[in-house]
């Protein structure tokens, strides 16, 4: 497995937001996490990629833990990208400076030895002619696709995407959910937190339905759209869907 | 194009509130003319206080004077940028090694922000050179200098943090999950947002600082305000302390403006 979480509890003061999550994702798979707001989708994926200390339970990247308490977060950052719901674009710099700080900071490259490398990365989203623009000169569409780009260019192995179309305008949504069906025919192993149903069905590996800090369900996109056994399931996909 | 109906009232309107503003500045203008001359003592104030021939003899000192204050202010602003930045960025580590450092951080801005600015230029410039230092080190010029120094370093160290307080944790979370190290993310994504968006308040400090070095001159260099001192002594007029008011505001007042403008720009930026 290429990302593995065993038991995983995550608690806000006595607010319980994962309950014993587990959950295996394969190499190249693209699993959606689906469920009301508040279900504990965007944690635990804040928890995976280590922004929050989790309280129990382990989360293995290639068989190796990386949930140790003590373990330096940043190395295990870098494998595993990250893209959030308010795009989080750093404001002070144009789209190409966002893309290049990391990896010249991290893997210790110039900007001239980066630069065919991020721009091919740019025109592959179709943002060769945004490169120069700064985030409030953008749209939604165009700044999440730089988000996306941003995280790409630290070549991760996992990418984790939380709720990334929430904040868009609907006729912006469709630009980003074709960048990440580009990724998925690239073979990334991606985890998404969403609430685009129809996208989970048509192009998720896997779905699980959370609520209250469990993954209720899990199974196949047919099985869980098509034939829900549980009853939150299926009160939850009959508003979702409706 | 004709006018609407909307803006011919709204014409109307503005003539109207023109025409009284100007009428009743006029009037109360009128009334200090008028008014304040009558007071008993003003033959005396016009007098000593607004003596064209004194202004015209001692304005060139006071000038001459007062380019000891820009010196001052010139060398003492970069190191309070530089200091205040330091300090700032001392309350914010985490590390428990550089813990003393925290503590340090706090007591600092805690002490020079609780001491009147005059008690802080005594205390130290008068009390370190007392200490027998060999020249130059003994100068009350260096001393005074540095003890506004670090008084203004305490309150913008604390501008700084608020500053840096005020950049969005998401911005944090954002620069972590691309794995930058705590010090990257500092001086690559949090620092930059943090100065952009403080420069205003700066500026404020900066006026406040560029009036302040007039309190040197109770310990010694011969600024603006002492030189004024000095004529009124000599020619017991009080015209020069006029002159010396005119000079700052000269420079005050634009600069308030400039920051005023700079605030209100940025508050239109991010609404």
């Amino acid at each position: 497995m290429k990302l593995s979480l065993r038991g995983v509890v995550k608690e806000f003061g006595s607010n319980r937001v994962c309950d014993g999550i587990s959950l295996d994702v394969a190499e190249g798979q693209m699993v959606c996490l689906i469920g009301a707001s508040g279900g504990g989708k965007s944690t635990l994926l804040r928890c995976i990629n280590l922004l929050e200390p989790i309280e129990d339970g382990e989360i293995f990247l290639d068989g190796e833990d990386i949930s140790v308490p003590g373990l330096d977060p940043a190395p295990v950052r870098r494998r595993i990208g990250m893209v959030f719901q308010s795009y989080n674009l750093f404001p002070h710099m144009t789209a190409e400076e966002n893309a290049m700080l990391a990896p010249r900071r991290v893997r210790g490259m110039s900007s001239e030895a980066l630069r065919p490398e991020i721009t091919a990365l740019f025109e592959r989203f179709g943002l060769a002619d945004r490169m120069g623009h700064y985030p409030d000169q953008l749209s939604g569409g165009q700044q999440q696709r730089v988000a996306i780009v941003r995280a790409l260019a630290m070549r991760p192995e996992v990418m984790l995407f939380d709720e990334i179309t929430s904040a868009l305008d609907p006729q912006l949504v469709g630009e980003v959910l074709d960048v990440l069906r580009l990724l998925k025919d690239d073979g990334m192993t991606m985890v998404l937190a969403t609430h685009e149903m129809n996208f989970a069905r048509e192009a998720a590996d896997k779905v699980c339905f959370l609520a209250n800090g469990k993954i209720i369900e899990e199974g196949s996109p047919s099985q869980i759209f098509g034939a829900p056994e549980q009853p939150e399931t299926k009160a939850f996909l009959a508003r979702a869907l409706k | 194009m004709s006018r609407t109906r909307r803006q011919i009232y709204e014409d109307k309107l503005r003539r109207r509130s023109l025409l009284i503003a100007g009428a009743s500045s006029l009037a109360v203008f009128a009334a200090v003319i008028i008014l304040v001359p009558l007071a008993p003592g003003w033959e005396k104030v016009a007098k000593s206080f607004f003596n064209w021939s004194v202004f015209q003899r001692t304005f060139p000192g006071l000038i001459e004077a007062f380019l000891q204050n820009i010196m001052i202010f010139a060398w003492s602003a970069p190191m309070i940028a530089i200091l205040g930045l330091i300090i700032a960025l001392m309350r914010d580590v985490r590390s428990p090694v550089l813990f003393p450092l925290r503590i340090f951080g706090a007591a600092y801005t805690d002490i020079f922000r609780g001491l009147p600015v005059i008690l802080t230029v005594y205390l130290i410039g008068f009390g370190i050179p007392g200490l027998g230092l060999p020249r130059p080190w003994n100068s009350p010029y260096i001393w005074g200098t540095v003890a506004l120094v670090l008084t203004y370093s305490a309150y913008v160290a604390e501008i700084f943090r608020g500053g840096i307080d005020s950049v969005h944790t998401s911005q944090r979370a954002a620069a972590q999950s691309l794995g930058l190290s705590e010090r990257d993310t500092m001086r690559y994504v949090i620092l930059p947002q943090a100065i952009r968006r403080v420069i205003p308040a700066q500026m404020n400090m900066l006026i406040a600082l560029q009036k302040d070095v007039a309190l040197l001159s109770f310990i010694g260099p011969v600024e603006i305000f002492r030189q004024a001192g000095v004529f009124k002594s000599l020619m017991a007029n009080f015209t020069p302390y006029v002159g010396a008011a005119m000079i700052f505001l000269a420079v005050t007042i634009p600069a308030t403006r400039y920051a005023d403008y700079l605030m209100s720009r940025q508050a239109k930026e991010r609404s």
